[in-house]
């Protein structure tokens, strides 16, 4: 029987549950022996000009070893922005200088060396930092006026600009025209470990550097650019690393410069940041100020929709630069638009930079659709659910290119649909809103509909290819090395099945490593819902390889025509045809010779998984407390490997999405103060907030590689939370309410009714 | 100043900076690094331990409260290579991904089927809302703690202290 589709418990979890992983803050390498501790002393103003930093009182503190400020640096040049079309004046200085600007809170000004972990904070507080504040640019509006500019040297706050404004005459052949400007706020990735990194210096002139990451090879490469030094002197490792969720994508300056500065110590450094510091420091997510408009005909029938973005980036720009490129290549979403219009503006502004955050920037494109459609449906008159099924693509199973400009694998929007509506009993739960409105409950219940289809294994700088290694060692166990870099998602169990689907190794004997550049110089690491696809493809790969390797040897040995030999999975290697047991091992084979395979695999192109939700709340609409109480979901993904995991991946999924819609917001005050800086005052979802979730299941494969799997790590978060959001306006549609922005707060819905009351549209 | 505890059945005695936290001492001092930090402000449980009995949140206790007392960590859950019914049902159920909330998870969980050995889906949530996961949107952890109920008190008994050995 196969070992694919079947749901085996990890082999990560004995060491995990027993003695813990073991995260970059845990380590005890003996090359960390005797490390000095970094702690960065931060801007706690959001822009202004630094005046003075006097570090003379800290030098003199307990255990310091060092104070480092930007009279500091030597030869460390400012960091390029991270993309090759962004002005070189957006840079980002190590350290804020005298006379220089700080551009958010969290922009590094000092950093203190001290012998023990709490001398740091204590030195980092006497460092003095005197800054002349200048107007905080907070948000798009505010830096698309350039009344203050935060880099004069650029002379605009305007980063980047994609696409062109839509003709004039865009929704003129429509009966009916509905458009929102709409947010699809700013929040925090907020992986359960903040960011860290050590560093130590060998005397071969190289430098290991361990940090929590989702792809070393990547960060090795950014690291070795920004010092200066040949990426071969720079050997990155990975070890366990708790979450990422697109936060760790790429390297941050903090981990370059922990090896510079145990390079200019001359000992070991680490460093570890307090959560307050990674919620100003670590990038962010979404940011988008959307308008949607949306036009078609009262039968249900859209003809044109547009989607107008304005991308926060925050104080340097980063990757979340171009993400809006991808909001604008999804913004058909499911459905077949005649005229699809998208455009883009991404602004600097004095907020922690935004980057990558689960699902990175399909969310956006998901949640602007849906709510158009919503929007429409409800103009219209209609039900949401028929509005959608109307504009679906027909079910298609060659490639299919949508008015925005993306070609689809695979797809039947219609049947998901129908699917999670059948689950949930689509039917019923509108008669007993009904029931619910018709009484004047306090409590009404809105039932949100939403359907999806995203992009994953896109190309992310690392084409659309992963390599493997797989080596049957001679006592029976093999070793697989990936490029993808895992955090969670567990791996090593899914690669060791494809190995094992191939080779009848137990998975409890496949080794599977990553996250370490001397090992495993290629790599494109984990995000965009890519490592199945590709890294798995390439174990799988591998493995087909190996087989292939092994007969061949293996009929020399046995004097064997080659093709008289089938792979005898029972026993672990080959046997002549018909004769299981009788043949030769994988471990003999590899006794005799050395018996590996390194294989690269490129996928034809990228995949896109699709899914629908359902999600029903109950909201207060004496307080606006809304509660989701069900949420039911397909999520087709392709062929799954282990359904166990992937389920865990959907469900990690739908809960973010559920933080977004109702709970999570980074805010800033006037003068660009965070107001969410700890978990205390950030409302990260929690086990109450949230119900048990109902998985339908649906597995359309893809022909874009040889498993048919399609990504899983975002695509829970893109259906959920527009499916959230809707249900939230739709129990107190009837009041009058059409739009509600994300988080749905309590305080956010009760206005909404009031204003309702009140008889003004929203 | 001098901090003694028993830690995971064994008599630790050590010398401290009256300020260091619990979390800290066990980490750094007593290398037990499956205790995780994950916020400064009580909020996300990834600290949390046993202190004779309850579970408590490392991060916001001095290890000189803990004076005397009996702790358990993660690390001193299994007895004799055996999971403990908490541990081996986050296993079975895929409780865990990243694995960074799992050690204050696990903790607080079995102090949940201590307080309450037979909990609902609603009040397992409730018990463990102190504890933030990123990763698994709770569906599997809630599942796990479900799990780890069927198998009866052990699930919310932490193993009784060992021999005492010198530090």
């Amino acid at each position: 029987m196969s070992i694919l589709g079947t749901r085996v418990v990890r082999t990560e979890d004995p060491l995990f549950l027993t003695r813990g992983a073991v995260y970059t803050d845990d380590l005890t390498d003996p090359r960390l022996a005797g490390a000095l501790h970094a702690t960065f002393v931060r801007s706690t103003v959001a822009h202004g000009t630094v005046t003075e930093v006097d570090a003379s009182a800290a030098r003199e503190a307990p255990g310091v070893v060092a104070v480092y400020t930007a009279e500091d640096l030597g030869d460390l040049q400012p960091v390029p922005p991270p993309l090759p079309f962004l002005d070189a004046g957006f840079a980002r200085p190590w350290l804020v200088p005298v006379g220089g600007r700080v551009h958010f809170v969290g922009d590094l000004v000092a950093v203190v060396l001290t012998e023990e972990r709490y001398q740091g904070e204590d030195a980092a507080e006497m460092v003095v930092v005197d800054i002349d504040p200048l107007p905080a640019v907070v948000g798009t509006a505010a830096a698309a006026t350039d009344e203050t500019v935060l880099f004069p040297e650029v002379g605009t706050n305007k980063v980047a600009a994609f696409g062109e404004p839509a003709p004039e005459d865009f929704f003129a052949d429509c009966e009916v025209v509905v458009t929102r400007a709409i947010v699809n706020q700013r929040v925090a990735a907020a992986p359960l470990e903040t960011r860290a990194a050590s560093a130590a210096w060998g005397e071969d002139g190289r430098v290991t550097i361990w940090c929590t990451n989702q792809g070393a090879q990547q960060a090795q490469g950014q690291i070795a650019g920004w010092l200066g030094l040949d990426p071969k002197l720079v050997h990155l490792v990975t070890p366990d690393v708790g979450g990422g969720f697109g936060a760790k994508i790429g390297a941050d300056q903090e981990y370059a410069f922990v090896a510079w500065l145990a390079q200019q110590a001359g000992r070991p450094v680490r460093w570890a940041e307090s959560r307050s510091e990674n919620m100003t420091g670590m990038l962010q997510g979404r940011a988008q100020d959307q308008v949607i408009t949306i036009g078609g005909d009262r039968d249900g029938t859209v003809k044109a929709y547009s989607l107008v973005v304005n991308q926060d980036c925050g104080a340097y720009p980063r990757i979340g630069t171009v993400l809006p490129t991808l909001t604008m290549l999804m913004a058909a979403a499911v459905y077949d638009i005649p005229k699809v219009h998208a455009q883009a503006t991404c602004y600097a502004t004095n907020g922690t930079s935004i980057g990558a955050y689960r699902g990175a920037g399909r969310p956006e494109a998901t949640a602007a659709a849906e709510r158009a459609m919503d929007l429409f449906a409800a103009e219209i008159g209609m039900d949401p659910a028929d509005v959608r099924r109307k504009n679906f693509i027909a079910p298609f199973t060659e490639p299919f290119t949508t008015s925005s400009g993306a070609t689809y694998d695979s797809g039947d929007y219609a049947a998901a649909l129908d699917r999670v509506l059948e689950a949930a009993g689509y039917a019923e739960l509108r008669a007993e809103q009904a029931r619910r409105r018709e009484r004047g409950d306090v409590r009404q219940l809105g039932i949100g509909v939403s359907a999806y289809v995203e992009i994953t294994g896109a190309d992310s700088g690392h084409g659309t290819s992963e390599n493997a290694e797989l080596e049957v060692h001679p006592d029976g166990t093999a070793t697989v090395l990936t490029g993808t870099s895992p955090h969670g998602q567990g791996h090593a169990t899914t690669w060791a099945m494809l190995a094992s689907e191939q080779l009848g190794i137990p998975v409890e004997k496949i080794t599977v490593l990553h996250g370490d550049t001397d090992r495993i110089p290629d790599g494109g690491g984990t995000m965009g819902s890519r490592s199945l696809q590709q890294g798995g493809a390439a174990v799988h790969q591998a493995a087909v390889e190996l087989v292939e390797v092994a007969r061949k040897r293996a009929a020399e040995l046995l004097e064997a025509n080659p093709d008289d030999l089938e792979v005898d999975l029972a026993n672990a290697g080959l046997s002549v045809k018909g004769t299981p047991g009788t043949g030769i091992t994988w471990a003999q084979l590899a006794a005799d010779e050395q018996l590996i395979v390194q294989t690269t695999f490129t996928a034809n192109a990228p995949t896109f998984p699709f899914g629908a939700h359902v999600a029903v709340v109950e909201t207060d609409v004496e307080s606006g407390k809304a509660v989701v109480t069900r949420l039911i979901t397909v999520d087709d993904a392709g062929t799954i490997i282990n359904p166990l995991l992937a389920e865990g991946q959907r469900h990690g999924g739908i809960a973010q999405g559920v933080g977004q819609a109702l709970l999570e917001e980074i805010l800033y005050d006037e003068d660009g103060n965070p107001q969410t800086s700890t978990f205390a005052d950030y409302p990260f979802v929690s086990a109450t907030e949230l119900p048990s979730f109902e998985l339908v299941e649906m597995a359309t494969p893809t022909p874009m590689n040889p498993l048919g799997a399609k990504g899983i790590g975002e695509a829970g978060t893109i259906g959920s939370t527009p499916a959230v959001q809707s249900a939230v306006v739709d129990s107190v549609a009837h009041l009058g309410v059409r739009h509600i922005d994300m988080p749905a707060t309590s305080m956010r819905v009760w206005r909404a009714v009031r204003e309702a009351q009140k008889g003004s549209t929203n | 100043m001098q901090v003694s505890m028993t830690v995971n059945g064994q008599q630790r005695t050590d010398e401290v900076e009256p300020r260091t936290l619990l979390a800290h001492h066990l980490r750094d001092n007593l290398g037990l690094t499956a205790t995780n930090i994950g916020c400064d402000s009580t909020s996300c449980g990834a600290c949390t331990v046993m202190v004779d009995g309850l579970t408590v949140k490392s991060c916001t206790v001095l290890a000189l409260q803990a004076e005397g007392s009996e702790v358990t960590t993660l690390e001193g859950l299994s007895t004799d290579g055996e999971l403990h019914p908490v541990q081996a049902a986050f296993r079975s159920e895929h409780g865990l991904q990243c694995g960074f909330c799992t050690s204050g998870m696990v903790m607080a969980a079995v102090g949940v089927l201590a307080d309450n050995p037979n909990p609902t889906d609603r009040e397992v949530r409730e018990g463990l809302e102190g504890n933030l996961c990123r990763c698994t949107g709770y569906h599997n952890i809630v599942q796990a703690v479900l799990k780890a109920a069927e198998s009866g008190p052990a699930a919310g008994q932490v193993p009784s202290a060992k021999q005492e050995v010198t530090a």
